[in-house]
């Protein structure tokens, strides 16, 4: 095996560990169509938000109101690709948005973003979003996709440190690394998955040489 | 948090723990599931050198904090965030206060941060009129209750999911159930609502980085990403001990803390934030960010010899993951906000000596949080410590001081011993036991019977009977501490025995006493030191080729903790090094360096289980000789579940808490009568006393040997 996919095996193992959900992908394409796929197949009730079918109090419960079609967020994509995702969801009836995060703070269905780095050893992927908009997507989405070029999958942290250097130098920055979906013990140390962040986590490794 | 006046309330306060039954068997789940995941989650890597790495890139940034400061304060001004330094937790909070007064902030939402807890910080920021909501999860839940953490990463971990479930009624005004999935989501929606409306985020720091002047901040719920990203001000509250001077250095320590707190590889989410980031909701597009950096006595503790290296703590709360006495009586008794080990000793220097010198005594000297600290602090050496710093500020107690007293005087404490040997003669079996318990024990002592003094103590059986060897191969001193002097002298003479018969010449030098450990676990210092020189000076070093000594406890307090005691005399330190080098435990000494065969011991195939003394396992870090041992000597060894646990003597720790020593008994025992195993070996007298005390009392037909007892039986 070529050192290239034995990383990409690692990463992949690693990231099925924590529950992220692995899809290898040859193009842009197939990674648009998997996120209209999954937008279409999310909740049997379109409109519900996660835990707006739980009892909740008067105020919690106003929030759920506020969200009136399925979301599709993807800021910080290339044009074109943009472009190409929002013509997919309207002809899904989604709605796709690049911008007005804080509109839609009771949640979207789905951040479609893209990863600068994955990290093999850990199954991680680092997404540097200085901007707010990019941040927020893979904060309130419910399901975060994100495509990761296989030649941007390292070894691990340290493999990264330099490139992470020159980002934090550039100021203001603001970098992630994600593994896996949000989760929390908190309640009797069983594992529960979304708690403040995606309920789940769709990694696209596109294979790009 | 602790609330006791005294040892008595506070052993009120233990015992209702004990009879927290949820709480019990939690924590017993947790503290077994740990273990498991902690293994995995290091797999293929070098742990010790990790460690290793952490312990001296964190004593580098101690040694240089105020330099870090300085450097991470002129790069964060730079990218344009605010920084401020806080001398004291009342500091701290005044300072954030201000700055939602300036900011015209009301809402506040909060990440977990234990530096927040250890200013009491929402207090202060309710009295000003401020609204805090904690987001963390069990943070939230323990706000809503009114409580402080039970432990440092799982700060719910008391609670019951019916608990919650009654909790998040109250406050939805909706009937809840007790599902945990349900529960979760009811959480994210209702604090949903609180990220939305604050004007003001609070979180913590895991990294406070010199090189970037930006913070690293490490996750699982995503709740620091929404904290730091929704309000317009982001204020983050960090001790200096944050400061680190690299990346590299935080992605060093990233490696070990996720792994050694919950078994995670990492975390779901680790944040770096460097510089004023965008912020669409305040007026110019940036949010306003300030650091403020608390000292609260920490720039005191990097200057301390030996607490220095507290600093080293990257708060995983693995200390108390794997404390025995954690795992009986919970975090809101085993520390005051701090828990764990680590919070006996933060508890004495950021909250007091009155909260901490109850809390101290709680420390049963296994080592189980040495061995597992991500950062390799001596955790149970600097609780005795402060515990002898307490007693020497406040008065020693009668009992710790008249047994000071007593170990300093070899002649006395022998004279004593033997006199007692008189005193127990209408209460003595014929079975070695104690028929009642003697007056100045309380009936909490009854769960193990106690041993009588034996008839004839070893340095008098070996007067009469010294060894003479020809041709020897090796040439040893005997150490034989009081228990197996006075006690069980028949363990010695078995070693004895097998030792003539392969070229050992031994030498026991009377002027020998007691190692002084329990004198050590009493807090008295000062004691533990004259009986160490004492022994020094009862060896002539350089005449033997090893010091052997059948006691994991004397083996480790002579080997660890004799340089340690002289060491402010360059010649008794000189002296204190070589004999320690000398030191050796018998089955090390017997597998490792005679090097017995099976074939010199008849083959009995009797089964035996093995209990591992903590001094032997993780004090001396011998763990394969004495199972080799006892295949080894004939008999057919078989594996007890949490076999290097403690068995909850503790020397003095069981006459101080004989609840908790009686508890991790039963666990133990529990475990040994479980492997169907009719003979429990083990390498200490201390632990053979608490052992065969213990069965005695529940009748049982387990019998307790040390190791030297069978393979003396079982020689050709």
């Amino acid at each position: 095996m070529s050192s290239k996919d034995s990383l990409c095996q690692k990463f992949t193992e690693k990231a099925e560990l924590v529950s992220a959900f692995v899809t290898t992908i040859k193009t842009e394409d197939e990674a648009l169509d998997y996120t209209i796929n999954l937008c279409d197949k999310k909740q049997a009730c379109q409109l519900l938000v996660s835990g707006c079918e739980e009892g909740l109090s008067d105020k919690a419960g106003e929030l759920c109101e506020t969200k009136q079609t399925k979301v599709i967020a993807a800021p910080g994509l290339k044009k074109t690709l943009y472009k190409e995702l929002a013509a997919k969801s309207e002809k899904a009836g989604f709605n796709c948005i690049d911008s007005g995060m804080r509109d839609l703070l009771a949640g979207i269905d789905i951040g479609f973003t893209y990863a600068e780095y994955g990290i093999a050893d850990t199954g991680t992927l680092m997404l540097d979003c200085p901007g707010e908009e990019l941040r927020l997507s893979t904060m309130i989405s419910e399901f975060h996709v994100c495509v990761l070029p296989t030649s941007k999958i390292k070894a691990n942290t340290y493999e990264v440190e330099k490139m992470m250097l020159t980002r934090m130098k550039k100021t203001p920055d603001y970098m992630a690394y994600i593994t896996g979906a949000s989760r929390t013990a908190d309640i009797e140390r069983v594992l529960a998955l979304g708690v403040h962040g995606p309920l789940e986590l769709h990694i696209l490794l596109l294979e790009d040489d | 948090m602790q609330k006791a006046h005294d040892l008595k309330e506070y052993r009120d306060e233990l015992r209702e723990s004990l009879d927290n039954d949820f709480l019990r068997t939690t924590l017993d789940n947790f503290a077994i599931a740990y273990r498991a995941g902690r293994a995995n989650a290091f797999k293929d890597m070098d742990v010790r050198s990790l460690i290793n790495d952490i312990a001296e890139s964190k004593d580098i940034a101690g040694k240089n904090a105020d330099k870090l400061f300085r450097d991470f304060k002129r790069n964060a001004e730079a990218a344009g965030i605010h920084v401020h330094f806080a001398k004291d937790g009342a500091e701290a909070n005044a300072i954030i206060a201000k700055i939602a007064k300036d900011t015209g902030c009301k809402k506040i939402v909060k990440s977990k941060s234990m530096t927040a807890e250890e200013t009491l910080l929402n207090h202060d920021l309710e009295d000003e009129g401020l609204e805090v909501t904690e987001t963390d999860l069990g943070e939230w839940i323990i706000q809503l209750r009114h409580e402080g953490p039970s432990h440092m990463v799982m700060p719910a971990i008391h609670l019951s999911r019916y608990q919650v479930g009654e909790l998040f009624t109250e406050v939805t005004g909706k009937e809840q159930d007790a599902e945990i999935e349900k529960l979760v989501k009811v959480a994210r929606r209702e604090l949903r609502q609180k990220y939305i409306e604050a004007d003001m985020g609070i979180t913590g720091a895991n990294f406070a980085v010199a090189e970037t002047g930006g913070i690293g901040l490490v996750t699982n719920e995503g709740n620091a990403r929404l904290v730091s990203t929704l309000p317009r001000v982001h204020v983050a509250l960090m001790g200096l001990d944050k400061l680190l001077p690299s990346l590299h250095d935080a992605l060093r320590i990233l490696k070990a803390l996720p792994r050694n707190a919950t078994g995670q590889q990492i975390t779901s989410y680790v944040t770096w934030i460097t510089g004023a980031n965008e912020c669409l909701s305040a007026e110019d597009g940036k949010k306003e960010i300030h650091y403020v950096m608390l000292d609260n006595g920490r720039s005191e503790l990097v200057n301390d010899p030996l607490f220095s290296q507290v600093n080293r703590c990257v708060r995983c709360g693995a200390c108390a993951n794997v404390c025995p006495v954690y795992r009986l009586v919970g975090g809101h008794k085993m520390g005051h906000i701090y828990i764990g080990a680590i919070g006996l000793i933060l508890t004495y220097f950021f909250h007091g000596k009155d909260k901490a010198k109850n809390l101290v005594q709680n420390c049963i000297n296994c080592e189980a949080c040495k061995d597992v600290c991500a950062g390799g602090i001596d955790l149970p050496r600097l609780i005795k410590d402060i515990h002898a710093r307490i007693q020497d500020e406040d008065g020693h107690p009668l009992p710790s001081m008249l047994l000071g007293k007593v170990l300093k005087n070899r002649k006395l404490f022998h004279t004593l011993l033997r006199a007692a040997k008189w005193g127990q003669k209408p209460v003595a079996e014929k079975d070695g036991f104690i028929r009642h318990l003697p007056m100045i024990f309380s009936k909490e002592h009854s769960f193990r019977a106690l041993p009588t003094i034996a008839e004839k103590p070893f340095r008098d059986w070996w007067k009469e009977n010294k060894i003479k060897v020809k041709n020897p191969k090796h040439r040893v001193a005997l150490f034989s501490g009081c228990v197996q002097d006075f006690v069980y002298p028949e363990q010695m003479q078995a070693a004895v025995e097998l030792f003539q018969n392969n070229e050992v010449s031994m030498t026991y030098p009377m002027e020998q006493s007691c190692c002084g450990l329990p004198v050590q676990m009493m807090g008295e210092m000062k004691a533990s030191k004259d009986v160490a020189i004492q022994n020094l000076r009862a060896f002539e070093t350089d005449a033997y080729d090893y010091i052997i000594t059948l006691c994991a406890s004397c083996a480790a307090h002579l080997k660890h903790n004799y340089p340690k005691l002289v060491a402010d005399n360059p010649r008794l330190k000189a002296k204190a090094e070589e004999f320690a080098s000398k030191v050796i435990d018998y089955s090390s000494f017997v597998n490792d360096v005679l090097k017995v065969e099976a074939s010199a011991f008849t083959k009995t195939g009797e089964k035996a289980t093995y209990h591992a003394p903590c001094h032997l396992c993780r004090g001396l870090d011998v763990h394969e000789a004495p199972r080799e041992l006892i295949e080894k000597g004939g008999l057919e060894y078989v594996e007890c579940t949490e076999e290097e646990v403690c068995c909850g003597f503790g020397g003095t720790f069981s006459m101080k808490f004989p609840e908790l020593s009686a508890e991790l008994l039963n666990k133990k025992l529990n475990n040994v009568e479980a492997t169907g195993a009719d003979t429990l070996l083990t390498d200490c007298p201390g632990c053979i006393m608490q052992l065969r005390g213990g069965l005695k009392a529940r009748d049982s037909h387990v019998k307790v040997k040390h190791v030297s007892e069978v393979l003396a039986k079982n020689k050709k």
